[in-house]
């Protein structure tokens, strides 16, 4: 809506309040990308490029679920010489994402068996590797499953523009705000999901096992905590995790490849937050989120914009020159 | 089996039943160096076991072995009456071996009652579902635990730190925060590797008399590994000496002390 003349507020700060909002609003998904890293980062020192594919694969599990279709169509088609492409039925989203969730749990038990058991006390560079192909493979994967054209998803999270925060804000700065319903329902999930994960982590068996796990192998494995098993729950937990940031994403832009491209935003949200704390993921991404928007918004105008896709990296070079260990991230002290 | 009723009573009134573990001639290579040859010795239930030896002769190695962090390439382990199978250290501890580590290792992220706490997980029985749906059975379980933890809490004398982080400890009280947690498990078998090495006078005095009163007031089997002659005097039914991955002395202290072989060892080789 309009701004009307005889405004009281600046109008500047008004627009600088909307923006603000949105980039909050956007900031909390960069916050849930990095929080899967930092899960698994925390529990077992490795680096998992992956996690944004993660995402983007849960998300195309879901949608191929929930359109009934059939998985690897194309190669049974190839080697059968069929047509099938569709089951015939739909499922409900609810159900769709219980079932993506088992195929989430799933895939972690497989990078645990095949992958990360047999890398055990490897160099963290070579864990990183493993998990740059894992990535790849899982990429090519979810390609050759569900096929690789833009799919849309619906859940049935309610989107478009919410009309009582346009309305208070009009009568408030006579300017109403456009901020998205999906927007403000996805804020409320990672709300509810972090305070899912914190109860998790501080009051149940496994939880505690986790944060042993997290703290020191050895002492973990000398109480009786099976550290495979532990792998295999982080896993899970991050791939729960990516399926709701990839859940989020896909209806906001479609399900499509470039979603594995969020990951690489993370990446300066733990640079900000600290790769070992969550409570750095969190606020790492609001700051991103909201500092890209403002940016673009104040400055953006000056550079001739589109800084959208660099600043995020700038502020991270940044921490990585004046603090290296993040906000929130343990200092580091060199011993010698 | 053959040792059960084989028990006996120590002066000051203890009783020593029969052998719980046993290890029979094991050999543990690394490489080139070995660090265990051939070596045998048992440990019978309730007693005191102490194993020393100069630096490097493979004592903390024979721990490692007895709690699975370590597989011996020749040898076998016997627990309570059978052969060990090959196991992972986490099923070590579930068999009831707990432990603590020369260069300690705490959850540095947790409160002390967090990481005494973590001795009591194999305790915990209620799955995640029951855990979120059913607090009733959950909550009667955490407090039967949180009732364990609390009465090792003050068997240590370390109610004043329950809630402080153990990053934030001095080395000493570290060392008993690990003790705690072992001792929170209630194990059948308890390893202690140098549980008083870089303490002062005053520490060792503590921590000794707490290793004394867990064996007569819970009756705890232990097995521990200490540089200290005093206190390996003092503390011990029975000593075990290695040197360069040799068995070279087993029997009382006073045995042990007259040994020639082992005072040749202590004279050669320096140790701290
Ligand atoms: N994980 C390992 N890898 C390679 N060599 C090892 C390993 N653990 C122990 N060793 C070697 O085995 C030998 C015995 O070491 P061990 O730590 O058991 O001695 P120790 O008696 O505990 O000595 P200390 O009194 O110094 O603690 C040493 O030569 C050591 O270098
Ligand atoms: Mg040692």
């Amino acid at each position: 809506m309009p701004l009307r003349e005889d405004s009281s507020v600046p109008e500047q700060l008004v627009f600088a309040m909307e923006v603000t909002l949105n980039g909050l609003m956007a900031g909390v998904l960069y916050a849930l990308v990095a929080l899967g890293f930092v899960l698994i980062y925390k529990a077992s020192g490795i680096f998992n490029y992956a996690q944004g594919v993660m995402a983007l694969f849960a998300a195309m599990t879901l949608v191929g679920i929930m359109n009934g279709q059939v998985p690897f169509a194309h190669l049974i088609n190839a080697i059968f010489g069929g047509h099938v492409t569709h089951f015939g039925w739909t499922v409900p989203s609810f159900v769709a994402i219980v079932l993506t969730i088992g195929v989430m749990v799933l895939l972690a038990w497989m990078v645990q068996h095949f992958v990360m058991r047999h890398l055990v006390g490897q160099e963290p560079i070579i864990l990183f590797m493993a998990t740059i192909g894992l990535a790849y493979l899982l990429e090519g994967v979810a390609d050759l499953m569900w096929g690789s054209e833009i799919k849309t998803l619906d859940v049935g999270l309610p989107q478009g523009i919410n009309l009582w925060i346009d309305e208070t804000t009009f009568q408030i700065f006579d300017y109403g705000f456009f901020i998205d319903n999906l927007d403000i329902v996805a804020t409320i999930i990672a709300a509810l999901l972090v305070a899912g994960l914190v109860a998790f982590a501080q009051y149940t068996k496994q939880g505690r096992a986790m944060r042993a796990v997290a703290d020191d192998h050895q002492a973990a494995l000398s109480v009786g905590i099976s550290l495979s098993f532990i792998w295999v729950l982080v896993w899970s937990v991050a791939g729960f995790v990516a399926l709701v940031a990839g859940i989020m994403w896909g209806t906001k832009s479609g399900v499509q490849f470039s979603l594995s491209l969020i990951a690489l935003k993370a990446l300066p949200v733990l640079m900000l937050g600290g790769f070992t704390s969550i409570p750095g993921a969190i606020v790492g991404g609001l700051i991103i989120g909201v500092g890209e928007k403002l940016f673009e918004f104040l400055i953006g105008p000056m550079v001739g914009g589109a800084t959208e896709n660099w600043f995020a990296y700038v502020l991270a070079l940044l921490f990585l020159v004046f603090r290296p260990q993040g906000l929130f991230g343990e200092k580091i002290i060199e011993r010698v | 089996m053959k040792d059960m009723d084989d028990s006996s009573v120590t002066e000051d009134g203890r009783t020593i039943g029969g052998v719980v573990m046993e290890m029979k001639n094991i050999t543990l290579r690394f490489g080139g160096v070995v660090a265990i040859k051939d070596i045998s010795f048992d440990i019978r239930e309730g007693e005191i076991r102490a194993i020393i030896g100069p630096n490097g002769a493979g004592k903390s190695s024979m721990l490692n072995v007895i709690s699975g962090f370590y597989v011996p390439q020749e040898g076998d382990v016997w627990f309570r009456g059978s052969k060990r199978p090959a196991m992972r250290p986490y099923e070590v501890a579930r068999q009831g071996i707990a432990r603590t580590f020369q260069n300690i290792a705490l959850f540095d992220g947790m409160s002390v009652l967090d990481n005494v706490m973590t001795g009591r997980l194999n305790y915990m029985k209620t799955n995640i579902f029951q855990q979120a749906l059913w607090r009733g059975r959950a909550e009667a379980e955490e407090t039967e635990n949180r009732e364990v933890v609390e009465r090792i809490i003050d068997f240590l004398e370390i109610q004043a730190i329950r809630k402080t982080p153990v990053a934030r400890l001095p080395y000493g009280l570290k060392k008993r925060v690990e003790l705690a947690r072992a001792l929170a498990a209630e194990p059948k078998l308890l390893l202690l590797d140098e549980p008083m090495a870089g303490m002062n006078v005053e520490e060792k005095e503590d921590m000794s008399r707490f290793i004394l009163d867990a064996n007569d007031e819970f009756g705890t089997t232990i097995a521990l590994i200490e540089h200290d002659m005093g206190v390996v005097m003092d503390l011990s039914d029975r000593v075990v000496v290695m040197d360069y991955g040799k068995k070279i002395g087993d029997g009382t202290p006073d045995e042990v002390r007259n040994n020639q072989a082992v005072i040749d060892a202590y004279l050669g080789v320096s140790h701290d």
